[in-house]
């Protein structure tokens, strides 16, 4: 195997990995960004909305209130100190954003123009208020391509279509990692002082989902079976409006234009779930009430979905109601939401401008993942152990900034923020300590079960395992669960993987760009984080944000104000779980400010 | 409905599989609203996983599964079964090497993005107050449409001077670099301009407009490059020109 020795080695080149790779450089350290997609490829690319900062460039806003939203967005399971660094840092990471000539939308004054958000208000919650920077509806889009360039004026070294698949401890510390390199099947080894994971969530669990193909959780599961324990798993955010069927999203910011969403009966129903905020309270009360609704047969024509109308004529009749100056018109939809009106005319044969949007919710976003302290390194138990050389950024790392659900325009801050944070202390921590030799043997395993993949002869090809899965995690897993559709999922995801593990057969056995063994290969991981998800899910007895147990509707703050984190051990084919539920929710800035308790969550 | 797509494929490593061919697969129950992409996953994960391609996104904003389909560029995921009726043929993007199937070498491409400095530069002291530079919402309008691109190569790779030529920066990298050169507040566009200036930037350019209905994101990719040679033509910073105006014939034929 060839070996690559760099000091810092970045898994990942969307905007956690990039922004780690900037800092880690700027910082002195010899960098190495490997990713499974030409960085440019990355999932950053599809956010739409805008990226939150307390800029109050159009409305008074402070930091202080973002911090106080993200804290209640996540149903109070959010470290507070680190969503007080979120919400600081933003400020300072969009300024610096467009100081590297992010092209923003501008205020008449040429300011960065904000909108609003789902969740995002002023002074603890009084009115909504206008925080979402963005470019168009394209903000994720700007930030990738942002920091891609900056990595070139700044010669990064990138090894682009290498894929991570094991990662290289040795004494207790992280010491590289190992890849494909899949144009020729390749296997590098990539030795490091540190490793940042920057990989990116893993929607793919789930059928209908807004993640791309490839979001399959690579870093987390390589991590988990790497005896590093997966966080706060059961949390994973369904977005009330994805396009009906094909689950790709629809942004909340069509919402904070004015849009609203329509039951069956015509009726605009978030006014009986979140009567202040209405359709902009948290994503997971609003998916609840679609699926609410639904339920009560207030689906369109009685199916499984709802409307989301932004046409002008729809929103002035409610800015009116309330009573809202503004007004919009078609030309004003085209030109804030334009690739949102492509995909729909695309893909549904729909103009948002004369036609409402069928929609259902979508899984979207892990809130759970590797725990990282706010210094981005990784921890392993509830006293925050660190493990040396090891750290985590963006949506693969749970740090906590978003605790049980993750508003709006709080992922593209976690990136620039917590990926800034994880490239800055990875340089510092590999000036001051000596290379750490590569373990016996490195590789060896890796390579033994990729052979596996490739010769086994069984009946079983992983599409169908995948489909399986996808399924069960989306009727048991989803927005609502019980006990017993969470036993179900667990047993049912054990029975796959021990097929994975035993029945499975590949067609292509080539060694270029083999797409055929490297999709059986994410299976593999997008079964392991499905099994901890549904485990984890089954431990919590309460209701908190993503995570609404039918058998268990209250939150529980007595027992629950408590990470979940669980370990794996032992065999691939006979895996022992470990779930540990002792560390504490930080709490610190309710310490000094009782706004920050606790209470009951009304939007 | 029943599909017949015809793939152009080629492995380098399967015996007597090194050369181009074609083969063709059948798929049943083809729904009108189906995305290509989901049909090549079909033959993919149904009949053949030996088939390769890229993609990642799936709705048409990550650039990877750029191909050429019933002879135009597109990417897979965003054309629909109903718009290309009952026999498809898919092939791999032109004039880049083809690695596998539909699978080509980008580096030649992307060596052509890195080409023309494709990152802001601006060195002056920041604002007093440790905000935003100022940009007028008129300024910022101005080189919008081409911060829309998602480097998926489809216009370059539709464009008769590139296939002749590769040495040509090509649309796409012209596309970028207009999108820095017309932004008010990046000051390397003189920079850029000269780049583009010389025998293998913007004059290549025969002005075919392939690349314009290439483009998925619906640039106005000519237009861009229209905009681009007038201003090297007069060494200004420009701003829009009709689309008429862009036909300059190459200096020297
Ligand atoms: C449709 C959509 C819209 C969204 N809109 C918003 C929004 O408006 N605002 C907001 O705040 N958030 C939004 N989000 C969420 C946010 O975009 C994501 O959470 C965030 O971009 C994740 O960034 P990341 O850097 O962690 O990972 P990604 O951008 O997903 O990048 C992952 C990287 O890891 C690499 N990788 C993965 N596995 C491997 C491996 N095995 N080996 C090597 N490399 C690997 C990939 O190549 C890629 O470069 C949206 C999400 C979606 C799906
Ligand atoms: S898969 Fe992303 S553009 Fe088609």
């Amino acid at each position: 195997m060839k070996v690559h020795k760099h000091e810092v080695i970045v898994v990942g080149a969307g905007g956690a990995g990039l922004m780690a790779a900037l800092y880690a450089s700027k910082g002195g350290a010899d960098v190495a960004v490997v990713s499974k997609l030409y960085p440019t490829r990355s999932h950053t690319g599809t956010a739409q909305g805008g990226i939150g900062a307390a800029l109050g460039n159009l409305d008074d806003d402070s930091p202080l209130y973002h911090a106080y939203d993200t804290v209640k967005g996540g149903d109070w399971l959010a470290d507070q100190n680190a969503a007080m660094v979120l919400a600081e840092g933003a400020i300072e990471a969009v300024i610096e954003l467009e100081h590297m000539g992010l092209p923003f939308d501008r205020t008449p004054e040429g300011k960065i123009s904000q909108r609003r958000f789902g969740g995002h208000t002023s002074e603890f919650g009084k009115q909504l208020v206008r925080r979402a920077c963005h470019a168009a509806d394209r903000t994720g889009h700007m930030i990738l391509q942002t920091l891609y360039q900056q990595c070139i004026k700044k010669d990064v070294n990138f090894f682009d279509e290498f894929q991570v698949v094991d990662l290289l401890m040795n004494q207790g510390q992280a010491v590289g990692v190992v890849a494909i390199q899949l144009g020729t099947g390749d296997f590098h080894i990539f030795h490091g002082k540190a490793v940042i994971f920057a990989s990116g969530g893993w929607g793919r669990c789930w059928n209908v989902t807004s993640n791309a193909h490839s979001m399959t959780g690579d870093g987390a599961a390589i991590s988990l079976r790497r005896g590093i324990p997966m966080q706060d798993m059961e949390f994973f955010q369904f977005h009330p409006t994805g396009i009906y069927k094909m689950g790709i999203l629809i942004t909340e910011g069509v919402r904070g234009e004015g849009g609203v969403l329509i039951n069956g009966k015509g009726e605009r129903f978030m006014e009986k779930y979140a009567p202040s905020v209405k359709d902009l309270a948290s994503r997971d009360v609003v998916s609840r009430a679609i699926y609410d609704e639904i339920k009560k047969g207030n689906g369109v024509k009685g199916k499984d979905y709802v409307y989301l109308d932004v046409r002008p004529e729809t929103v002035n009749r409610f800015f009116a109601e309330e009573g809202k100056k503004d007004r919009i018109d078609a030309a004003y939809v085209e030109k804030k939401l334009p690739d949102i009106l492509d995909f729909c005319r695309t893909y549904l044969g729909v103009d948002p401008v004369h036609e409402p949007m069928p929609i259902q919710p979508t899984a979207h976003y892990a809130m759970g993942g590797i725990p990282t302290n706010v210094r981005a390194e990784v921890v392993i138990d509830e006293n925050w152990t660190v493990v040396p050389g090891l750290y985590a950024a963006g949506e693969t790392a749970c740090v906590s900034c978003h605790g049980a659900n993750r508003l709006g325009t709080n992922s593209l801050v976690d990136l620039v923020v917590f990926g800034r944070i994880s490239g800055i202390r990875a340089a510092e921590y590999v000036r001051g300590v000596d290379w750490t030799p590569l373990p016996a043997d490195a590789g060896k395993e890796i390579e033994a079960e990729f052979k596996r993949i490739r010769t086994s002869k069984g009946k079983t090809k992983p599409y169908e395992l995948r489909a399986r899965m996808q399924q069960v995690m989306m009727d048991n897993v989803g927005v609502y669960r019980t006990a017993e559709t969470l036993q179900k999922a667990a047993d049912e995801i054990a029975t796959l993987r021990e097929r994975f593990l035993t029945d499975i057969s590949i067609d292509d056995q080539g060694y270029k760009f083999n797409t055929d063994l490297m999709e059986a290969w994410e299976l593999g991981c997008l079964l392991d984080l499905a099994e901890v998800t549904a485990l984890s899910a089954l431990n919590r007895t309460e209701s908190r944000g993503a995570h609404s147990r039918d058998d268990y509707p209250k939150r529980d703050d007595e027992n629950w104000l408590v990470h979940t984190l669980i370990y794996r051990e032992g065999h691939a084919r006979d895996p022992k779980y470990t779930l540990n539920t002792k560390k504490k929710v930080d709490r610190s800035l309710e310490a000094t400010d009782p706004r920050f308790a606790p209470k009951v969550r009304v939007y | 409905m029943e599909v017949t797509i015809r793939i152009k494929r080629q492995n380098p490593e399967m015996p007597g599989k090194e050369k181009p061919y074609w083969q063709e697969f059948v798929l049943k129950d083809v729904e009108p609203t189906d995305r290509l992409l989901e049909m090549l996953h079909r033959i993919k994960w149904e009949q053949d996983g030996t088939l390769t391609l890229r993609r990642s996104c799936a709705h048409g904003v990550c650039g990877s599964d750029a191909m050429r389909i019933n002879g135009v560029n597109h990417l897979a995921c965003k054309v629909l079964m109903k718009d290309l009726g009952p026999k498809v043929t898919v092939e791999p993007i032109l004039g880049l090497p083809v690695i596998k199937d539909l699978v080509v070498d980008m580096e030649p491409f992307f060596a052509h993005y890195r080409s023309i400095m494709p990152f802001f530069v601006n060195d002056t002291p920041l604002p007093e107050d440790g905000r935003e530079r100022r940009q007028s919402q008129a300024d910022r309008e101005v080189f919008d449409d081409t911060t829309k691109c998602i480097l998926c190569a489809c216009c370059t790779t539709s464009c008769p001077s590139f296939w002749a030529n590769g040495k040509y920066v090509g649309p796409a990298a012209i596309v970028q670099a207009h999108r820095f050169i017309f932004d008010t507040r990046d000051q390397a566009w003189e920079d850029r301009i000269n780049i583009l200036a010389e025998p293998n930037g913007v004059w290549r350019c025969r002005t075919v407009y392939n690349c314009t209905p290439a483009c998925p994101r619906e640039i106005q990719v000519t237009r861009a490059i229209g905009e681009v040679k007038l201003a090297i033509r007069r060494r200004k910073r420009e701003g829009i020109v009709n689309t008429k105006d862009v036909v300059i014939a190459a200096p020297g034929g």
